[in-house]
């Protein structure tokens, strides 16, 4: 019992000194374990006088209590010490970039295309498309586009023999449907359409997107307001001024061009706009009876309109490309910037 | 159309300015392409008179003569012109005088003599573009000191309208006059055309024997012309603004009153006719020179002005060679005709031909001008060339020409289709003023379209001419309605969109490349393919259509390599074309090409380079996005692109839809191409179909898995070793996972090894260890039996 206090000192001692978790454990062990030194004073109290006992169990006990917390402390302590050196041993360079593979990306003409195609699907037009190796009856006949029409000298065709052909537009797509479907029709046809023509403002193969609704009393009105709402969507700019200019294509009566204000210059005049201040965007019109009555649908009952535009000219307005043959050149740099 | 903005303005002249003038034929849909200024800026040239002229003492070449400038005193100037002569007017630059191209006239001295101005060419002045040989002569009523852009009405501007081929009506000063006085409820007032008197009574026969294409042909001989005088000036310039250069003085009246009225002309040297004029389609191959000198076979389609001897000119068109005016001409027959579109349109083109007159009869020239032309014509012949005009001739067929159209114009149609109800008079009214034969009654219009106007024929057109003229922009806008109807949409199906936002997201850029190649690229890529050739294709490098996404992407690989681009992951969805146009296909399909290294350059990429099984796993994450993998499977096959051993047929449901491997070294060694390549290409609408989820329910009872390692045959495909061990594994098989594939040390030559970890587990009990274990031995047995694939020690 005399020797308590030197134990504990010593002990204490010891604690301190402990660099390690599995050092402080061993001086635990070696004085509070089974067979350590402060429980072998506890197990010797029977050896003393039955008065001094529970003084002595006290004395003892505290000392024990005592130690243990040091123990603990020490254990927290070390193993703090612990924790950051293996905090500060794993720290890494957060900066660095992630693994894996970078994005692709879309064409600029599908990025365009899809963007057309979901406003007009939104409000209940569905998507169609067709062959791209077309007839005549198909791309001309059946649009009021007969033999010899001067008006085949407005495209040039790209022939395969003496009635086939590439499509010059999608509105064979139209006629198609016209003819299996039923009104009320209202689709959007986008697809590659190819006219024999090749400079800086052209290249034989472009895409189109074009538009029918057909309905009873569908009026001019109509298609003015949903080619209005369409092009305000497209540059989400509800004050951009669309004008209507008169114009002719056989397959609509009255035909139209639509023009916008030029989105360069806000119609101020530049090199985009020739200076006009206006570009001009697509062609509309309502369909003619003609093209009704080829593909079997009732002109005095039902009426339409019809909407082309080319989407490589949108997506040069809307992402200011200024240089229409960079679309097929299909170099990485020019993609990835539509990622 | 180009025509100059004075011209018109003789015919009807609104208070607006050039371009409020232009900007309105714009919107009434006549497009105006330019107005351009019809003389670049100059000034300080005047009207002046050669007064004297006299050898400079020092240089050959040249005159010091003296002119009249109007200013006073005589003025001397130094000319270089050979024409140059006494008495003649001319346009004088004075000093001080500004000239095109920004060429200020100072005082000068050549070769010792003075010279205080200039006279000048109609190059100098920007009024020619190659340089003329010498000065402009004036006439000689040119005005002495009269600015000499006043004279020649030089401010005064170009206006080029680009017309749809619906308005042939407008390709005239008359027919644009027309449309603009409509537009300005303007009277139309041209110079005045009286029938002219005639001097003689020769005539010369006409026989229409085609009559169905020209109902009405006009003709009249004139005599004793002179067609060796010079076109008079205003004449020349109101040509040159319309872009016609001037020839001789017949060829221009003849081109002036086309511009003027619209009607095209042709003038014959009666010397060169015989017998009479038969207006007949050609014999096959009868042979004509034309005017331009080239030799042409007819076909019998074609419709000619003929005589005894054979074919004239092809009518409408252009006029032959032997039977033209030349400045010999004595006695001229000029011609009027009416043919209709029908007979000319397409003809032109089928020559490889395009002139001012077949440009107007394919488009319609009206047939109430056939004579109006003869006489205009003639008074400006009579004016310019003199001469004796004798009678016009005429041979007409009436049933032939063609009708105007009676149509019926409702009211309530018209208010329909434009949702607005125009006031009766405006419509009355728009009508009336494009000429249009009105009766207006309680229901609407019944309308008489006029000669001129071959576009209308229907109520749809008069609603269109009743909108232009009113304005489109005058119009209402409305939203369409329709009744919300809610259709079906097939789960099953994935749209296009989203497997190509699958290879987005696999790191691939779209690409779009055209869908016709060169010829010899794609009979290096695919030797055996058959795809439709193009009758005129822009170029031999565009004229053959795909018949796969290859010989594209392979181009634009080569494009990025050439471009300092190493590591290259492209695809391409559209149609590819096999077979001849009878039995064609046109097929969509997905193609992808990767090439370089398989990782992006980073710090903690992969440098090796792409091989067969990146690509392959980026084609089995687009075939598993339908979540029916399995119906899909890879086999190996050759393709002539793709290295044998490294190719292979892909499978949907057991048809061939498509192909995958690395690019044939041969291939690539004939196109120089740097790198290696991996490709592949799939239909799409095998990619498109997917399937519905259906769920089963969870077993409860937990799984076992065994691991095999199994020693194949290498030249085993994997594929039939797993198709066995699934056969016989039973029907608790839940999956069977490969985790290794190795050769070499410990592994027999000529033989892989395969770890398989198999995983069964009961819907409804706990499977027991003997069990799995007589799975196992059956598995083993039956690989062993089937492909002698025997269990790794």
């Amino acid at each position: 019992m005399e020797h308590l206090p030197t134990l504990v000192s010593e002990a204490r001692h010891a604690i301190q000194a402990a660099d390690s978790v599995v050092a402080l454990e061993e001086i635990r062990v070696s004085y509070l374990g089974k067979k350590g030194e402060v429980t072998a004073l506890l197990k010797g109290l029977g050896k003393l006088p039955p008065e001094e006992r529970p003084a002595a169990g006290e004395q003892i006990n505290q000392a024990k209590q005592a130690l243990a917390q040091e123990i603990d402390t020490q254990r927290q302590q070390l193993e703090d010490v612990a924790l950051q050196a293996r905090l500060s041993a794993e720290r890494i360079d957060v900066t660095l970039p992630g693994r894996g593979q970078p994005n692709g990306g879309l064409h600029p003409v599908t990025r365009t295309l899809e963007r057309i195609e979901e406003l007009f699907t939104r409000i209940g037009f569905d998507v169609a498309v067709g062959p791209e190796i077309e007839d005549d009856y198909h791309n001309f006949e059946a649009l009021n586009i007969p033999a010899h029409h001067p008006a085949r000298g407005m495209a040039d065709t790209f022939y395969f023999d003496a009635t086939r052909l590439l499509r010059t537009h999608t509105s064979p797509v139209q006629v198609r449907t016209m003819k299996a479907e039923e009104p009320p029709i209202r689709i959007v046809c986008p697809g590659r359409v190819y006219r024999s023509d090749s400079d800086l403002t052209h290249t034989p193969m472009f895409h189109q997107v074009e538009g029918l609704l057909v309905d009873e009393d569908v009026s001019f009105a109509d298609l003015k307001g949903t080619i209005e709402d369409f092009l305000h969507a497209f540059f989400e700019r509800d004050d951009l001024s669309v004008r209507f200019r008169p114009s002719y294509f056989p397959f609509t009566e009255p035909s139209a061009e639509v023009d916008i204000q030029c989105v360069m210059c806000s119609g101020e005049g530049c090199r985009v706009c020739s200076n006009s201040g206006w570009l001009e965007v697509m062609g509309c019109g309502m369909v003619h009876p003609e093209v009704f009555r080829h593909s079997g649908i009732d002109s005095e009952r039902f009426t339409g309109f019809a909407f082309g535009m080319g989407a490589e000219r949108l997506a040069m307005l809307r992402y200011g490309v200024n240089d229409l043959r960079l679309f097929f050149e299909n170099d990485l740099r020019f993609l990835r910037q539509f990622a | 159309m180009k025509f100059s903005e004075k011209w018109l303005r003789d015919w009807v002249s609104p208070q607006l300015d050039t371009q409020a003038m232009a900007d309105q034929i714009t919107m009434a849909g006549l497009e105006v392409d330019a107005v351009a200024p019809v003389a670049a800026a100059f000034g300080g040239v005047v009207v002046a008179e050669v007064l004297s002229k006299t050898q400079h003492p020092n240089a050959d070449k040249l005159n010091v003569c003296s002119v009249d400038d109007g200013s006073g005193d005589p003025v001397q100037v130094v000319c270089g012109a050979p024409n140059v002569a006494v008495g003649q007017k001319v346009p004088f630059a004075q000093v001080g005088g500004l000239l095109p191209g920004d060429f200020r006239i100072k005082k000068a001295k050549l070769r010792g003599e003075e010279s205080f101005g200039m006279i000048c060419s109609a190059s100098e002045l920007g009024l020619e573009e190659e340089t003329s040989p010498g000065i402009l002569v004036l006439p000689d009523s040119a005005p002495v000191g009269e600015s000499f852009r006043d004279y020649m009405g030089l401010d005064d501007h170009t206006i080029e309208v680009d017309l749809t081929p619906n308005r042939g009506d407008c390709l005239s000063i008359k027919g644009m006059a027309r449309e603009v006085g409509v537009l300005n409820r303007l009277a139309v007032t041209g110079p005045a055309m009286a029938a002219i008197e005639t001097a003689h009574d020769e005539t010369f026969a006409v026989t229409l024997e085609a009559p169905e294409n020209c109902p009405r042909y006009i003709g009249r001989l004139i005599s004793e012309v002179n067609p060796a005088v010079e076109t008079p000036l205003w004449m020349v310039e109101c040509l040159r603004r319309s872009g016609v250069r001037s020839i001789d003085p017949v060829v221009d009246v003849t081109n002036y009153v086309m511009l003027e009225l619209g009607q095209p002309l042709h003038a014959f040297d009666r010397e060169n006719l015989q017998g009479g004029i038969v207006v007949r389609m050609a014999k096959q191959d009868e042979m004509l020179t034309l005017l331009d000198g080239q030799r042409i076979a007819l076909r019998p389609e074609t419709l000619v002005i003929a005589d005894e001897n054979g074919p004239l000119a092809m009518a409408g068109i252009m006029g032959g060679e032997h039977s033209g005016v030349s400045a010999k001409t004595r006695t001229i027959f000029l011609e009027s005709a009416f043919f209709t579109p029908l007979a000319i349109a397409g003809q032109a083109r089928s020559y490889g031909l395009h002139t001012d007159a077949s440009h107007r009869f394919e488009r319609g020239v009206d047939p109430g001008l056939t004579a109006l032309a003869v006489e205009r014509a003639t008074q400006l012949l009579l004016e310019i060339c003199g001469g004796r005009p004798g009678p016009l001739v005429e041979a007409v067929s009436e049933a032939h020409l063609p009708d105007s159209a009676h149509i019926t114009l409702r009211a309530q149609r018209l208010a329909q289709a434009l949702d607005k109800d125009l006031a009766a008079d405006e419509v009355t009214d728009i009508l009336q003023r494009l000429g249009m034969q009105v009766l207006a009654d309680d229901n609407g219009w019944q309308v008489q379209a006029p000669s001129w106007r071959f576009d209308i024929a229907i109520e749809e057109d008069l609603i269109e001419e009743v909108a232009r003229i009113h304005g489109y922009n005058n119009l209402p806008s409305r939203r369409p309605s329709a009744r919300l109807a809610l259709r079906s949409s097939n789960e099953a199906r994935l749209s296009e969109s989203q497997l190509r936002h699958q290879m987005v997201a696999r790191g691939y850029q779209e690409a779009v490349t055209y869908s016709f190649v060169a010829p010899e690229l794609q009979a290096t890529i695919l030797p055996d393919a058959v795809s439709p050739k193009l009758a005129n294709p822009i170029s031999a490098d565009l004229s053959v259509m795909r018949a796969s996404l290859f010989p594209g992407l392979i181009r634009a690989m080569e494009h990025n390599l050439n471009r300092q681009q190493t590591r290259i992951r492209l695809f391409e969805t559209g149609l590819v074309f096999n077979g001849e146009l009878d039995g064609l296909s046109q097929v969509p399909m997905l193609g992808a090409l990767a090439c370089g290294p398989r990782d992006a350059e980073g710090w903690a990429a992969n440098r090796d380079a792409v091989d067969f099984y990146d690509l392959k796993g980026d084609l089995e994450s687009v075939l598993g996005l339908g979540g029916n993998a399995s119906d899909w499977r890879f086999e190996p096959g050759e393709h002539p692109a793709l290295q044998p051993g490294q190719s292979a047929r892909i499978l949907y449901q057991g048809q061939e839809a498509g192909w995958i491997g690395t690019l044939h070294p041969r291939v690539r060694a004939k196109l120089g191409l740097k790198m290696d390549a991996v490709l592949f290409e799939v239909r799409l609408d095998a990619l498109s179909e997917g399937r519905i989820p259906a769920f089963e329910p969870l077993s409860r009872f937990p799984e076992v898995r065994r691991d095999l390692a199994l020693l194949l045959d290498e030249e085993v495909p994997v594929q039939v070793l797993l198709d066995s061990v699934e056969r016989h594994a039973g029907d608790c098989l839940t999956s069977i996972k490969l985790f290794d594939v190795y050769a070499g040390k410990g592994v027999p030559e000529g033989h892989k090894s395969i770890a398989l970890g198999l995983t069964w587990q009961h819907p409804s009990r706990t499977l027991n260890d003997e069990e799995i274990n007589q799975l196992v031995d059956t598995v083993v047995i039956q690989v062993r039996a089937e492909l002698g694939a025997k269990l790794r020690g």
